[in-house]
């Protein structure tokens, strides 16, 4: 674990990073000070967190929010695309209150741990509302070769969390250069 | 737990820790002394290195008090952490996931669980038959030929280098050598002789190093600390030829070659860090980077060693 021009702190922040394995945000949320931890939300997908154990497991241990996730393919028209991609948002924003941070993974769905893929709209949206949080970029490494997309045993392969400085922006970000800047600012994480 | 040691092994733990206290000693009047920057450097980094000694030297010689249980244990646990730090450094695909849990959580405890219960027959053929065997097989069934052959390859080297040879070491236990009190004192002959050659090569080539052995491969190694290492160390390992079942003349050539072997493993594990671009295998010792950093000495002499102890002087 490694925290680059940043530290951690208590106040409210949206840490985001790459996706890779269903332990991300478990191992990102056991690396923060234990004073932080109760005070840090990860984000979840309901549809695969949303079953008996895995979620009393999210929601009693880590106090996860379960939102629906953002389908890149909409076969249900794009209108209510729109509707549930802005429901996600008010239950973000509720989940954030004035108190909480999160932890968001803007890619949406895993990947495959070589290139970090395209962000989705909604961490935009999220700071479009709350510009006073900060944005940490943080980097998962080998997590995905420790238990990899569709295996149940993982293997001990030693990963790293690198947390970087917090995204700094300004008033008129758009939604790309934002967006740009996100996954510029995990990407250079990557590197260390 | 019964405390039954041999007296021989008692004068063996007050020699080395009268040896880490004189360490410990100079490495203070060194921090008072050495006034340039890059000096300080390296005397941090010197006791940072003789505080990891203490430890590893404290772990290892309780271990041998609990008995060969304690130090099969021990080593079954520097295998498991040398092969996840190995493993860690290569190359590995999404489809070896399955085959990399065997290697971890099979192979490495039955090889130690073979070592146990003295198996020796099925200890020597596990893993360069069985493994071998094994691990191309159970690749085949993911269906991901792209690489094949470099994948089972690199699995299977390094369940050979982590586990197949690092289990050597404890596997001196079970050697049965007429007229001999065995106890773990071969282990802590080989375990003294080629962590102290690796000590004397580091001292000698701090001091007087100017030419480098193999600066393309490990640009801290000289032939002065190469000289100056095996020659001290095989001298000790002959002075300590009444703890073994040599003569002074056996002990000296054992000495000798437990060196050599030991400069050879560095060398070669040197080139797999030159190749993957890092500079340590890990960062769990202070000091000294990570388990295979350490035992890299110990994976080319233990195996080598045993063999040849085996067949002169065993029944």
């Amino acid at each position: 674990m490694q925290w680059i021009n940043c530290q951690p702190d208590p106040r409210q922040r949206i840490y985001f990073a790459n996706h890779t394995s269903h332990l991300d945000f478990v191992v990102l949320w056991a690396v923060l000070p234990k004073e932080v931890r109760p005070l840090v939300r990860p984000v979840a997908a309901k549809d695969y967190w949303n079953s008996g154990l895995r979620q009393r497991l999210a929601v009693k241990v880590f106090n996860a929010v379960l939102v629906e996730r953002q389908t890149a393919h909409g076969v249900d028209g794009s209108a209510s695309r729109l509707d549930a991609a802005r429901h996600s948002l008010d239950a973000l924003l509720e989940a954030l209150g004035h108190t909480y941070s999160l932890i968001v993974f803007p890619e949406g769905t895993r990947g495959t741990g070589e290139v970090i893929g395209p962000f989705k709209s909604g961490i935009y949206h999220l700071w479009r509302q709350r510009p006073d949080v900060q944005f940490v970029p943080v980097y998962l490494s080998n997590l995905n070769r420790v238990l990899p997309k569709g295996e149940i045993l993982p293997v001990p392969i030693i990963s790293r969390v690198v947390f970087g400085p917090p995204l700094e922006l300004t008033a008129g970000e758009t939604k790309e250069s934002f967006l740009m800047k996100a996954h510029k600012a995990v990407e250079g994480l990557s590197g260390l | 737990m019964r405390f039954n040691i041999d007296p021989q092994m008692l004068w063996i733990f007050y020699g080395l820790l009268g040896l880490l206290a004189l360490s410990s000693l100079i490495g203070f009047i060194l921090s008072l002394v050495i006034k340039s920057e890059s000096g300080k450097a390296t005397v941090r980094n010197l006791n940072a290195r003789i505080r990891a000694w203490w430890k590893m030297s404290g772990v290892f010689a309780l271990t041998l008090l609990i008995g060969p249980k304690g130090s099969i244990l021990l080593f079954a646990l520097i295998s498991f952490l040398a092969l996840r730090e190995y493993v860690s450094l290569i190359r590995t695909s999404p489809a070896d996931h399955r085959t990399l849990f065997w290697t971890f959580f099979v192979f490495t405890p039955l090889q130690y669980w073979l070592l146990y219960t003295h198996w020796y027959g099925l200890f020597a053929v596990l893993i360069p038959v069985y493994a071998f065997l094994f691990i191309p097989l159970r690749l085949v069934l993911t269906g991901d030929t792209a690489g094949f052959l470099d994948r089972a390859a690199r699995i299977h080297w390094g369940l050979m280098i982590c586990v197949y040879c690092i289990s050597y070491a404890p596997a001196l236990m079970i050697l049965n050598i007429p007229g001999y009190r065995q106890d773990a004192k071969l282990l802590l002959f080989l375990a003294i002789v080629a962590q102290l050659s690796d000590v004397f090569q580091y001292v000698w080539g701090k001091m007087l190093g100017r030419r480098k052995i193999a600066p393309l491969i490990s640009p801290n190694k000289t032939w002065e600390g190469f000289l100056g290492g095996i020659a001290c160390a095989t001298a000790l390992g002959t002075s300590l030829w009444w703890m073994t079942p040599f003569s002074p003349r056996q002990a000296f050539l054992m000495s000798l070659l437990i060196t050599l072997l030991g400069f050879a493993g560095g060398l070669t594990m040197s080139a797999i860090k030159r190749d993957r671009q890092v500079k340590d295998f890990g960062a769990m010792i202070e000091g000294h980077g990570g388990i295979l950093d350490r035992m890299d000495s110990i994976c080319f002499s233990a195996p080598i060693f045993f063999h040849l102890t085996r067949y002169f002087f065993e029944r």
